[in-house]
């Protein structure tokens, strides 16, 4: 089947077979930025912005997202004209491996944008659905509080 | 040693940005040419522990539309193999082969199908009809050389080096080493202590699953992409099981998401690869996470019986460690973790004069162990750190002064570097650089030892305690692990860097141009970097026992250096200056009899275009002759809730002494991934299987790990050395930082409540038992 969406501000027809996870219908059309850490809503790595909300991809049928304006990690900033969060990301040494990094960085922006200058413990609440093993997560922290003191200034 | 001016600088990691900005860098982004003859490959498990495989019928399965080919026993060439990825001749015994009449584990691979999509391949799977005759399975360790024990492996199993393997007895390794006499040294002591140690399945958990694409180049060779540590042995294993040369394929190791030793099997490139050979197509294979838990490979489970003769005096008069390790169902790495419990612990406490070390690795038919970050060690160090907690306490010393006056010393060797090898006779050396006491000072200052421990400060239920471990682990395998480097100038003065050393997400890219940078008096911009290719980068091990930072670091130095005698070279020619004149400084050369500067990009133009032209190129090796250790001092601190045995550990501080860091950053982000991970094994990580052998916990719902709000505040602290053999005075560091929080969070528990636990991981039922042990 095929459907409409809006990805990072543009008009998309994406096929898609029926009962494919939005993660599945998003990585097969080229949207590989989202990642498949374990398929069934534990690891983060495949979090989007789905018409605001920060979603599992994987727990999200295809199908039932067609209409909805989808926000990835390439809709936040790219390598041209990074965001200010992907750019706290590297300054602060919070991307290892890396794969879970694109899931990190949707989520900080969502965080952000809700409460741009959070706690620490409103960020460990609310980073509480990505996770990720090369880091412990000290420098993703880091990384959160540096984004936002800049998205500040 | 900071008059440096990259070396020591926390530069950004190379491929931090386009990682953060969702470039497509992993192995399953890629699209893959001739994509739409693309096999997607699904693998038929076993779902016994243990059983022959009667008959398999695969008629149905390859009748549908879809389905392109279907690999079982039947169709594929039986060659042995380890899945170890290790260098050659491997030290892991040959016991496996794709698919085999037997099964022996719940996640055996059983048989394959390639298809046009992974649907019709999953779907596929359903139909082939299997016929087992299930066998008695073996998963008890304790019995399994008992003559009645069921026999794992009885074919044409065998080792390739000369070392002891006897499946017969379901001995998959065995290693014996003794110093001094051990009776007299136990009857020297005052008393003896002796506890077993038992520590359990764990799981990598690398968020990437193991991926592998295959495809054909124009030329007809076949091009891996792989998930890999290990890209050349994954080449050399893939081409061995294919029966081809090497020379036929190419592997390439983009980004890859995690590793922590579970990509240095070679698992999935040989299923793509013989699909890929075999209807010359191209083929695709990334794991489930259920996959990964149940048919890759694990943290061994390891049975330490420690016995220690002491003086009341605190002297050791003699040490004897009995290793048994479950290997599982294969051997892979079941001689090199094991040995690697003694060689990397019992060398701390080097004037032990009496010293037994026997290890011994058995097959069950339960999942693989392999290679774990902190390898063999981390279960040696959870043994040997409350052992020597336990001591110091029955002798009445601070834990802290009494591991100051025995750990090894700079200056000073130990007879194990020698003796334990991997897979070999170890090399003897002597410690040239060691904080370890330091590293002790300022940890225990950061943890508050003395404000805190013994002091059982209470809070209603709970109660506080801190504990202390220490560990070294090493630098590469000596006269074992090869790095190799190229370095090329190009017409601007930037320089092409190619280096087999395999970036896991450690940052050894960076780290390596950081080095390249320093020798050539550039910065680190001025590096293209390229790693882990086998067609277009020299051979290196790849990345495992915390071998990059030093080996492939030495052969970047040593090459690097090459090339700063070449651009002297050209250098004098065209200033007209004696060449011992000429130093290299902020990308020129600077003649410092008066003081003329030449910039690189003249001296690259010149050598390439004007006179006498050449390529200013390098290429240079390197192999260690020892393994400086890093050491590392960890505190835990601990709040135990007596009412429901649950422990909440509140800080944890590590101080480490991996050299000059070459990016202190890294260095910390090391650690702190190593720290939490060690955590988390120590509290809640942990197979768990039903009476028949299956994992029941194969999901990050029901196998724990923490997320950030789980964490407890992490502390670590660099302590510089200076590693005279290493580059720039660096050791490695990947390892180590996770051999410590199991071990100091034991002694933290005894020293908030009393009950010191001998069985990882530290559940709230173990806890409570034991306190209510203790007050029964």
């Amino acid at each position: 089947m095929t459907g409409d969406f809006t990805i990072n501000g543009e008009r998309k027809i994406l096929s898609f077979e029926a009962r494919t996870t939005l993660l599945r219908a998003l990585r097969e059309n080229g949207y590989t930025e989202i990642k498949e850490g374990c398929g069934e809503g534990e690891c983060g790595a495949c979090v989007v912005l789905l018409d605001g909300k920060l979603v599992n991809s994987c727990q999200v049928l295809a199908a039932s997202a067609i209409g909805s304006e989808i926000t990835t990690v390439r809709g936040i900033g790219d390598i041209h004209i990074p965001h200010p969060i992907q750019q706290a990301f590297v300054d602060a040494g919070a991307v290892q491996c890396g794969f879970c990094t694109p899931g990190m960085v949707v989520a900080t922006y969502y965080l952000l944008q809700k409460n741009p200058s959070p706690t620490e413990k409103e960020i460990l609440k609310s980073l509480d659905g990505n996770l990720c093993r090369c880091t412990g997560y000290v420098k993703i922290i880091d990384a959160v509080k540096l984004a936002a003191e800049g998205m500040e200034k | 040693m900071s008059d440096f001016n990259t070396v020591g600088k926390s530069v950004k990691k190379i491929d931090a940005l386009s990682l953060a900005a969702g470039e497509k860098m992993f192995t399953d982004d890629f699209e893959i040419p001739d994509k739409e003859k693309l096999l997607h490959l699904a693998v038929l498990y076993s779902p016994y522990a243990y059983a022959k495989i009667k008959n398999i019928d695969i008629g149905e399965a390859e009748k549908m539309d879809g389905v392109i080919d279907v690999l079982y026993y039947g169709n594929v060439e039986r060659v042995l193999h380890t899945t170890a990825g290790q260098g050659f001749p491997e030290p892991s015994p040959y016991d496996t082969v794709l698919f085999d009449k037997k099964v022996r584990f719940v996640g055996d691979r059983v048989a394959l199908v390639a298809a046009t999509s992974k649907k019709i391949a999953q779907e596929a799977l359903k139909k082939i009809k299997v016929e087992y005759e299930i066998l008695e399975p073996l998963f008890d360790i304790e019995k399994a050389t008992s003559p009645d024990a069921p026999k794992i492996h009885d074919d044409d199993e065998y080792a390739v080096i000369p070392t002891k393997y006897d499946p017969e007895h379901n001995i998959a390794a065995e290693v014996e080493i003794k110093f001094g006499d051990i009776e007299s040294g136990f009857a020297e002591a005052d008393f003896v202590e002796e506890h077993t140690y038992r520590t359990q399945y764990a799981a990598h958990c690398t968020i990437e699953p193991h991926a592998a694409a295959a495809y054909f180049d124009a030329m007809g060779r076949l091009i891996i992409i792989s998930s890999t540590q290990v890209p050349f042995h994954a080449r050399r294993i893939t081409a061995r099981v294919l029966g081809i040369n090497e020379g036929m394929i190419r592997v390439i190791k983009p980004r890859i998401g995690g590793g922590f030793g579970g990509k240095q099997e070679i698992l999935v490139e040989p299923l793509v690869a013989m699909v890929a050979w075999r209807n010359k197509r191209p083929a695709k294979l990334v794991l489930s996470r259920e996959e990964v838990f149940v048919s890759s490979r694990t943290r061994n489970p390891m049975r330490i019986r420690l016995k220690t003769g002491v003086k009341n005096n605190g002297t050791i008069t003699a040490i004897e460690m009995d290793a048994l390790m479950n290997t599982g169902a294969y051997g892979a790495h079941a001689l090199t973790v094991l040995s690697n419990a003694g060689s990397k612990v019992l060398p701390l406490f080097n004037k032990i004069e009496n010293l037994r070390f026997f290890g011994r690795s058995v097959y069950t038919n339960l999942p693989v162990g392999g290679a774990y970050r902190g390898y063999g060690a981390t279960k040696g160090y959870f043994a040997f750190n409350q052992q020597i907690d336990i001591i110091a306490r029955k002798v009445g010393q601070d834990v802290l002064e009494y591991i100051k006056k025995w750990h090894i010393k700079e200056g000073e060797t130990s007879p194990i570097f020698e003796a334990l090898g991997e897979g070999k006779e170890g090399v003897s050396q002597i410690i040239h650089s060691c904080k370890l006491t330091e590293c002790i000072d300022r940890g225990a200052k950061a943890i508050g030892w003395y404000e805190k421990r013994g002091k059982h400060i209470r809070n209603g239920d709970w109660v506080k305690g801190v504990g202390v471990s220490v560990a070294m682990q090493g630098s590469g395998i000596p006269r074992v692990d090869m790095g190799s480097a190229y370095i090329k100038m190009n017409d601007d003065g930037s320089f092409n860097l190619h280096i087999g050393a395999t970036d896991l997400g450690t940052g050894s890219d960076t780290i390596l141009a950081q080095i390249a940078a320093e020798t050539l008096q550039t910065p680190i911009e001025k590096f293209i970097v390229r790693s882990s290719d086998t067609d277009l980068t020299p051979f290196d091990v790849g990345a495992y026992a915390s071998s990059t930072t030093y080996v492939s670091g030495n052969a970047v130095r040593k090459c690097a250096e090459k090339i700063r005698e070449q651009i002297i070279e050209v250098a004098a020619k065209i200033m007209n200056a004696d060449g011992d004149n000429l130093i290299l400084e902020n990308s020129a050369v600077k003649n410092l009899a008066n003081g003329k500067v030449l910039p690189f990009e003249k001296i690259a133009k010149y050598s390439l275009y004007t006179q006498d032209q050449f390529q200013i190129q390098a290429g240079e090796s390197f192999v260690g002759d020892e393994s400086p250790p890093p050491f590392a001092a960890q505190f835990a601190e601990v709040d135990v809730d007596t009412r429901t045995g649950k422990i909440v550990v509140k800080k944890f501080v590590s101080a480490v002494d991996c050299g000059q860091p070459i990016n202190p950053k890294l260095v910390e982000g090391q650690v702190e991934g190593a720290v939490l991970n060690g955590i988390t094994y120590a509290l809640c990580e942990e197979y768990l299987f039903d009476k028949n052998g299956r994992m029941t916990n194969d999901n990050f719902w029901d196998y724990k790990i923490f997320s950030t709000a789980d964490m407890p505040k992490l502390i670590t602290i660099v302590v510089n050395s200076f590693e005279e053999t290493g580059p720039f005075g660096a050791k490695s560091v990947a390892e180590i930082g996770i051999n410590g929080p199991m071990p100091a969070i034991a002694n933290a528990l005894f020293d908030a409540v009393g009950v010191r636990l001998f069985d990882a991981p530290f559940t709230p039922e173990k806890v409570l038992r034991a306190l209510h042990k203790r007050s029964a």
